[in-house]
């Protein structure tokens, strides 16, 4: 396997990003028409701050929601895909330096993984 | 009011908010939140969780464009994102325990801030001290090829512990505000570091991305990503930051740059005074 230069490791994440958004984007608005019902209801009273739906909250929760495709679910699992965009974006670049051989930066983009892992472990 | 009018007002907003963020260069993210608190009267923590959400998009979605012309440099990126994650983590604990009034007056001081950043004089070629040899970086591999005028030039990042504690400073006002903090970023790396402008401005932008996800499972499981709100926000944002990237080719962005700056001022000052008066609190 010969190794990647910088430019096709720029070019490999340039394409991965714009997946990801697109996906995204294309999931949210599919959730948006799911609403479709709701549209004409009350706006909530958004003022005051209050947690709402632990349902909306927690990964597991949202992706069942999404598979019953319970309208808010959809979205939210649309933001989720995006969030975990730029992360799927530094295991790529890990990728990249492994078949570099570049080890230092192996070490850094490991580090960089398992902060963002922590945060949303610990968050959930 | 229905939610079909909610929506279909935020959206609009959020498009004007990331058409003339993405002209102008100073993030359409960053009005996001003072208008979303201050008219549409939004508990600020809302805004926030928007706000962060739609910093994600924009970051990944103009990243595009800049990976590939060749300016951003991974490893650069890389190696700060350690801070500003690490940041990022932090800011978003202090933003469930820092009252809404300190939010509101802090944010406002950073808008005053990218204000005033934006104007900031900027040199296309490589600066000449980026040229100077550096033991730190070279051990960090923190240097690179500008495509110059020229041809491609060297560059070598200087200063990198005090760039990689103003990135951890970024880290944590995008943590806590919900913002890309881009203004921040680019202070450490154009500033600091010594990096060639257009490399500070796409790695920083690159990095807005990486960053904001360090905070947004915290905001997510907070509740403060409410999908009624995130929804016409983010890809009001997104279409907004698109259009403008196509449109600035074409368009003298000067006045409109002036403009936006006082507007964002302004923002900024009715922030601190919501805060201090307790309006937002």
């Amino acid at each position: 396997m010969n190794r990647p230069t910088d430019r096709e490791l720029d070019r490999s994440v340039a394409l991965l990003l714009r997946i990801g958004v697109t996906l995204s984007a294309a999931i949210v608005i599919l959730g948006g028409i799911l609403l479709r019902r709701g549209l004409f209801n009350a706006v909530p009273d958004y003022t005051h701050f209050h947690p709402g739906d632990p349902g909306l909250r927690s990964f597991m929760e949202i992706v069942q929601g999404a598979l019953k495709f319970d309208p808010k679910s959809v979205i939210q699992f649309g933001l989720l895909l995006l969030i975990a965009t730029p992360v799927a974006r530094v295991l790529l670049c890990l990728i990249g330096f492994a078949r570099q051989r570049n080890l230092l930066y192996l070490v850094v983009g490991t580090v960089v993984l398992l902060i963002l892992t922590l945060s949303f472990v610990r968050s959930s | 009011m229905s939610v079909l009018e909610f929506s279909a007002l935020l959206f609009g907003t959020s498009l004007l908010a990331g058409f003339l963020g993405s002209l102008t260069g100073l993030g359409g993210g960053v009005v996001i939140v003072p208008v979303l608190a201050l008219f549409f009267k939004m508990d600020i923590r809302y805004a926030i969780g928007a706000s962060l959400v739609s910093v994600i998009a924009t970051s990944s979605g103009a990243a595009v464009a800049y990976v590939r012309e060749g300016f951003s440099n991974i490893r650069i990126g890389m190696f700060l994102e350690v801070a500003t994650t690490v940041g990022a983590c932090f800011g978003a604990y202090l933003a469930t325990r820092v009252s809404n009034r300190w939010i509101a007056i802090v944010f406002g001081l950073v808008l005053l801030y990218s204000a005033i950043a934006s104007f900031r004089q900027r040199d296309e070629a490589v600066p000449g001290a980026a040229k100077l040899p550096n033991p730190l970086a070279t051990k960090l591999q923190l240097n690179g090829e500008y495509p110059g005028p020229l041809g491609a030039e060297p560059y070598t990042a200087q200063r990198v512990p005090l760039g990689f504690g103003i990135m951890f400073g970024a880290g944590t006002l995008s943590g806590l505000l919900g913002i890309g903090s881009g203004a921040v970023k680019v202070l450490a790396m154009d500033q600091a570091m010594k990096l060639p402008f257009k490399v500070s401005t796409t790695t920083s932008n690159f990095m807005i991305g990486v960053t904001a996800a360090a905070s947004a499972g915290i905001y997510l499981s907070r509740g403060y990503i409410e999908p009624q709100i995130a929804m016409p926000v983010m890809l009001g944002v997104l279409a907004g930051a698109l259009a403008g990237t196509q449109f600035l080719v074409k368009a003298k962005v000067a006045t409109l740059k002036y403009l936006f700056a006082v507007v964002i001022v302004l923002l900024g000052c009715e922030m601190i005074w919501s805060g201090v008066t307790g309006r937002i609190g």
